[in-house]
């Protein structure tokens, strides 16, 4: 069975079609990265695969419809990366990541040891324990990004969203990042659902490229079938040269 | 100190894994401050009657102790009947106003914002204006002043919260903040438009507006308490998800919280506690923004540790702030709220100055 199954998913917000009858299949623990110009309804489908926004069609996670399970129930089975996350400037790094738990940890009741094992763990995978007792706002921007994943990691769900999540970073804490993300996928099956405008780490991290474009699903397959020079020229306007092959491509700007 | 610390078998070097003493130290001082405070409030007063003395007779009316009170009839009636039920007041009032204060100030995420937001305040100083006013003499014999201003109190926050809600109020807080400052200008001017009309309660309208523990023995007492435990039990059962609000409401979500759901019921209990305090002490400014806040200076923004701390210290504060208004200018009372004010400002003022981080 997909990880996670659109179907005919179109999301309509403020009147305008955001993400208009888009179907596609992703495989537990494949990488997928979503491409497209901006305004092309990346967001808008992880946002809605995340449960946030209403969709028609239909968008199941390991079988179940999404606007069916219970917040709790999606935060066990997935986790959200956001574009943006809102950092409390006075929290600590270890009560950040802990949040993570949340769903995992009864309304009323406190976190007990799994919650603080799982914790550690994260905050262990992405090199934070020395940065346990820091708070939010003493963290560079790299570091922050980590507490971010790490937070996500903690979830413990098994499907991984990411909306664009190095739009801030520079080329090194950007790599950094992927590589992180590529490592976790090697401790179990994590499916990732990836949002990015690098193309060129696109091709090189995940296994198949999504093409959206204004809110269609208008090519997908292998990075070299879908960075190419004329499915980028058609889409977002870019004149491109795209050298290498398979995995290791690069898309380099032409200027006009 | 992060939570990990508390994990059992933590290894040392990298997080430092203080006590469990060290752990709990900032809710025991304040349990300390509080009994402190407490002793004071029995102990201060003109009858002379020593803290010995006031320990003695509380031992006394413990069974199978067989402590015996040295103190005379009068005295056991002055501390029990009078002293006691005011402290008790006090800290039921006091702790309730910093606990709703914090729960506000977590559910909206927005520091400024006090137990009053949503027009609890304006009115319950409706409903009490209008008791003084038309009430006559049922004032005194039946309640009629708590219970007007419990009534105007809910009153003002279900129609705050219908306007923020049709507004738009469940996705956005600020929707809800701006419908409450709309009610609170509509109630205000009713309820000064009354007084005006009824010139001859302005004094009694006044001496309520600016707050006082009340005099009725344990009557009022028993009045708030159930509102209060009530309260404070669930919003101290909320002090975790607070803190998961804090990263918003669209990323708590993805955590699995239901943000609507939390943030309304704590809105809702917070306001029948205040309401409930209000009713019975008037309007006592300041120890809703004042306790959260220095709680926060003092040991970190987490709720799970503010909120329980702001019942403690809020409750101390306001006994502390009671003394003062009945031994200033003794035999007369100030209004409390001019002391809560008076004395808090400078000391925020301070705590502000010394920790030179706030946000």
């Amino acid at each position: 069975m997909s990880a996670i199954a659109l179907k005919g998913l179109s999301v309509t917000l403020g009147g305008a079609d955001v993400v208009v009858s888009v179907s596609a299949e992703v495989a537990a623990g494949e990488w997928i990265a979503l491409i497209g110009p901006n305004g092309a309804g990346k967001s808008t489908l992880l946002r809605a695969a995340a449960g946030l926004i209403p969709y028609r069609g239909s968008l199941r996670l390991g079988g179940d419809e999404v606007s069916r399970l219970g917040r709790g129930e999606l935060a066990r089975r997935l986790a959200l990366v956001p574009q943006a996350p809102l950092l409390p400037p006075e929290m600590r790094v270890a009560d950040y990541v802990l949040l993570g738990r949340t769903a995992h940890i009864g309304i009323f009741s406190n976190e007990g040891r799994t919650d603080l094992s799982a914790t550690r763990r994260a905050l262990e995978r992405l090199d934070l324990l020395d940065l346990a007792d820091r708070r939010l706002q003493t963290l560079s921007g790299g570091e922050q990004q980590r507490a971010v994943l790490a937070r996500a990691l903690a979830q413990d769900a098994p499907v991984l969203l990411l909306d664009e999540p190095t739009t801030s970073l520079d080329i090194g804490r950007q790599q950094q990042v992927f590589e992180l993300v590529a490592q976790l996928r090697e401790h179990g099956a994590l499916t990732v659902l990836c949002a990015m405008h690098d193309l060129t780490l696109a091709a090189q991290y995940a296994d198949r490229l999504l093409l959206l474009s204004c809110g269609h699903l208008v090519a997908a397959g292998p990075p070299a079938e879908i960075a190419t020079e004329e499915l980028i020229a058609a889409h977002y306007g870019a004149s491109v040269r795209v050298v290498g092959a398979g995995n290791d491509l690069a898309v380099i700007p032409v200027r006009l | 100190m992060s939570v990990l610390s508390r994990e059992p078998g933590a290894r040392g070097g990298l997080i430092e894994a203080p006590s469990a003493l060290r752990a709990k130290l900032p809710l025991l001082s304040a349990l300390a401050f509080l009994l402190v405070a407490m002793l004071v409030g029995l102990f201060v007063g003109p009858a002379d009657i020593g803290p010995g003395a006031i320990v003695r007779s509380a031992l006394s009316h413990v069974p199978l102790l067989h402590v015996h009170s040295n103190l005379s009839a009068t005295d056991s009636a002055i501390l029990w009947q009078l002293r006691a039920p005011r402290v008790v007041l006090g800290l039921l009032v006091g702790g309730m106003l910093a606990l709703a204060g914090g729960s506000y100030q977590g559910a909206f995420r927005n520091p400024l914002v006090d137990p009053y937001l949503l027009g609890v305040a304006a009115g319950a100083g409706l409903g009490a204006t209008l008791a003084i006013a038309y009430g006559g003499g049922a004032v005194d014999s039946f309640d009629l002043l708590p219970l007007a201003a419990f009534a105007g109190a809910g009153l003002a926050v279900v129609l705050a919260w219908l306007l923020g809600t049709s507004a738009g109020g469940s996705r956005s807080p600020a929707t809800l903040v701006l419908a409450g400052v709309t009610v609170v200008a509509f109630l205000t001017a009713i309820q000064t438009f009354v007084q005006q009309q009824h010139a001859q309660s302005l004094q009694e309208v006044y001496s309520w507006i600016l707050g006082r523990l009340g005099t009725a023995g344990w009557h009022d007492v028993a009045l708030v308490t159930p509102y209060i435990a009530v309260s404070c039990i669930v919003l101290l059962m909320h002090r975790r998800l607070l803190d998961v609000l804090a990263v918003g409401d669209e990323e708590a979500t993805t955590l699995g919280m239901n943000v609507r759901r939390a943030r309304m019921t704590v809105v809702v209990f917070a306001t029948i506690g205040t309401a409930a305090a209000v009713a019975v002490s008037g309007l006592i400014g300041f120890v809703g923004i004042i306790v959260p806040h220095a709680v926060r200076l003092a040991i970190g923004s987490s709720y799970r540790v503010v909120l329980p701390m702001s019942l403690l210290c809020g409750g101390g504060f306001l006994v502390l702030a009671d003394v003062l208004a009945r031994t200033v200018i003794s035999p007369a009372e100030l209004p409390i709220g001019v002391v809560t004010a008076f004395f808090g400002a400078p000391f925020f003022a301070v705590v502000l100055r010394t920790s030179g981080s706030f946000r």
